[in-house]
């Protein structure tokens, strides 16, 4: 079953609760953790996976022969996302833009252009002992997650779990990260910015089909609404866990919740049942 | 005009606090919400919406059953997968019905509607969001909400951005505060144009330190001026220390550390900047910081 931890506000702990799901998941199955992230990938410094294997990551792009190119304009006339431009003797290509839709090679009628290759990013694998893990790196500069977020996708292996760390946001990142997943566990903080962000959240969720249960993290810190939104949408509460300086501080040394603090080792197999539980038909 | 752009590469690492009460310490200041995916400044500063508008997103194509043959090229072309034969097994349909659409897959290309034979598919545009020109009262405030499940946010917050960049010019306003998106992907990259510096708010964790480094490497790469703030900096001293190390090694200003303060989510559950709601440790390095930023970008 494939699991995916994401929230509509950034920093409520998504990274936080996937890890420490998946170090308990490993005791029942097999378990491949895939960091969605790749803006900003953050689960190899709590995870510590052995890297093995690593692949630089292209969208096609169009490169123009000019010996065949006739200057006619009809590759910059089908290009909805302005990345040519024709002048009078020359094509000017901004491969920045691009999203490798393939409709100017396809339809030039001199057959003068040809893919290559934009690296997007690069994506890697190895073990977090026998947890199989894969993130990728977002270029610098780079505006494209989702074909990276793809091709980390791509490199799971089948296994009993699969633990999907999901970037922030409710848009096109998230979505190719969440929208293969049997359930959705949402992370949120009870305040007024955690249930803004949160409604966002669950409707997305909802509109691409999925299920979706939710974690309250840093618990006491702000008020109750975010509870009684839970409720009236019937959305379950799976876990709660308290703000506790303690754990702040064992996140920031990049220590997994279930290390630092072993009492939530219980909590965190509940929650493995609880989301088994949902998706069973 | 200083375009001020507050980013942090990770989130909730306090961007919307920090702008929140600089929206209060700024002289009139126009304000921008460029997190369209997850904006949450209204919810400090008590906006009257003045101005309402669609944000029209992404072409979708429209396939019309009766002139498709179902030939299917437009799903042999599809870059994205948008595109699926219809299942034939149903219905018993004589002809070949048209195929079915995956809306979140396509990134309207209209590759499909070009390539069709038949001429049997449109292109639509989709209303992605809606963006609002508000008044508060710390000054005007553009922000926006993207539809459910929907793409092209970037041209959403270039939308934000720049309405909010003429409101500023038209009053001749000194300071236009921008707050950012976490990451540091299309929306973030929309956020930066025009900005005459930007804030990165980090906080002292192994997180916050991998992810400032590369938002500030994404600032260096648009040749923008980088200023570092540490957020919550007494949860982890000694990675402050690093981040902060980092960031005057890499040619970055560091500007000022923020306190961990219960008042701040307080702060939020009240709907109003920190420092109109308290003069705790926190609040007063937010002031101290508005002094050291504002002086920073004014000098640029």
């Amino acid at each position: 079953m494939t699991i995916a931890v994401a929230s509509g506000k950034g920093g409520t702990g998504k990274t936080l609760i996937a890890t420490s799901l998946a170090l308990v998941l490993q005791d029942a199955g097999s378990v491949e953790f895939l960091d969605c992230d790749v803006e900003e990938p953050n689960a190899h410094l709590f995870l510590k996976p052995h890297i093995e294997a690593k692949e630089a990551v292209e969208i096609p792009v169009p490169l123009v022969d000019d010996a065949k190119c006739t200057c006619c304009g009809r590759c910059a006339e089908v290009c909805e996302f302005n990345a040519i431009a024709v002048l009078k003797d020359a094509v000017m290509v901004f491969s920045e833009l691009c999203h490798g839709c393939t409709a100017c090679w396809v339809l030039c009628p001199e057959e003068a252009i040809r893919p290559t290759g934009r690296e997007v990013g690069v994506a890697e694998s190895g073990w977090s002992g026998p947890i199989g893990f894969h993130h990728g790196w977002l270029r610098v500069g780079e505006a494209m997650s989702p074909p990276l977020i793809r091709a980390v996708k791509a490199r799971a292996r089948p296994a009993d779990f699969v633990v999907i760390d999901s970037p922030p946001g409710t848009s096109c990142p998230v979505v190719e990260s969440v929208r293969d997943a049997d359930v959705v566990v949402l992370v949120t903080e009870p305040t007024p910015f955690g249930l803004n962000d949160l409604v966002l959240a669950v409707d997305m969720v909802e509109a691409l089909g999925r299920t979706a249960g939710i974690v309250i993290n840093r618990a006491g810190i702000g008020d109750g609404q975010v509870n009684d939104f839970c409720r009236s949408r019937n959305l379950p509460i799976l876990l709660e866990i308290p703000f506790d300086r303690r754990i702040a501080e064992a996140y920031s040394r990049g220590e997994p919740l279930v290390g630092a603090f072993p009492e939530y080792r219980p909590r965190f197999r509940e929650l493995g049942r609880a989301l088994q539980s949902m998706v069973k038909p | 005009m200083k375009q001020l752009v507050v980013i942090s590469g990770k989130g909730g690492t306090g961007k919307t606090t920090v702008v929140g009460s600089f929206a209060a310490l700024a002289e009139r200041p126009v304000l921008a919400d460029c997190d369209v995916d997850a904006a949450d400044l209204h919810l400090l500063l008590s906006p009257d919406i003045r101005e309402e508008s669609d944000f029209a997103g992404p072409l979708n194509p429209v396939i019309d059953g009766n002139q498709c043959t179902g030939c299917g090229l437009c799903v042999e072309k599809c870059a994205f997968g948008a595109l699926a034969p219809a299942d034939t097994a149903e219905g018993g349909c004589a002809t070949r019905p048209a195929p079915r659409l995956d809306e979140i897959a396509c990134e309207g290309c209209a590759l499909c509607s070009r390539v069709c034979p038949a001429e049997a598919i449109q292109m639509r545009r989709v209303i992605a969001g809606r963006w609002f020109v508000s008044d508060t009262r710390f000054g005007p405030l553009v922000h926006a909400r993207l539809g459910v499940a929907q793409e092209n946010s970037g041209k959403l917050v270039t939308l934000v951005r720049s309405k909010a960049a003429e409101i500023a010019e038209q009053r001749g306003a000194p300071w236009l505060l921008v707050d950012g998106a976490p990451g540091i992907g299309c929306p973030v990259i929309a956020s930066l144009a025009g900005a005459s510096a930007v804030l990165i708010v980090t906080e002292p964790t192994l997180s916050g330190k991998s992810d400032m480094s590369r938002v500030a490497r994404l600032a260096a790469h648009f040749q923008i001026p980088a200023l570092v703030c540490v957020n919550k900096w007494d949860i982890n001293e000694g990675i402050t220390e690093e981040i902060e190390a980092e960031a005057k090694a890499g040619g970055y200003r560091v500007v000022g550390r923020v306190p961990y303060d219960p008042a701040v989510p307080r702060s939020i559950v009240e709907g109003v900047p920190l420092v109109e709601s308290d003069d705790g440790p926190a609040a007063q390095a937010i002031r101290a910081l508005w002094h050291t930023v504002a002086a920073a970008t004014a000098a640029l």
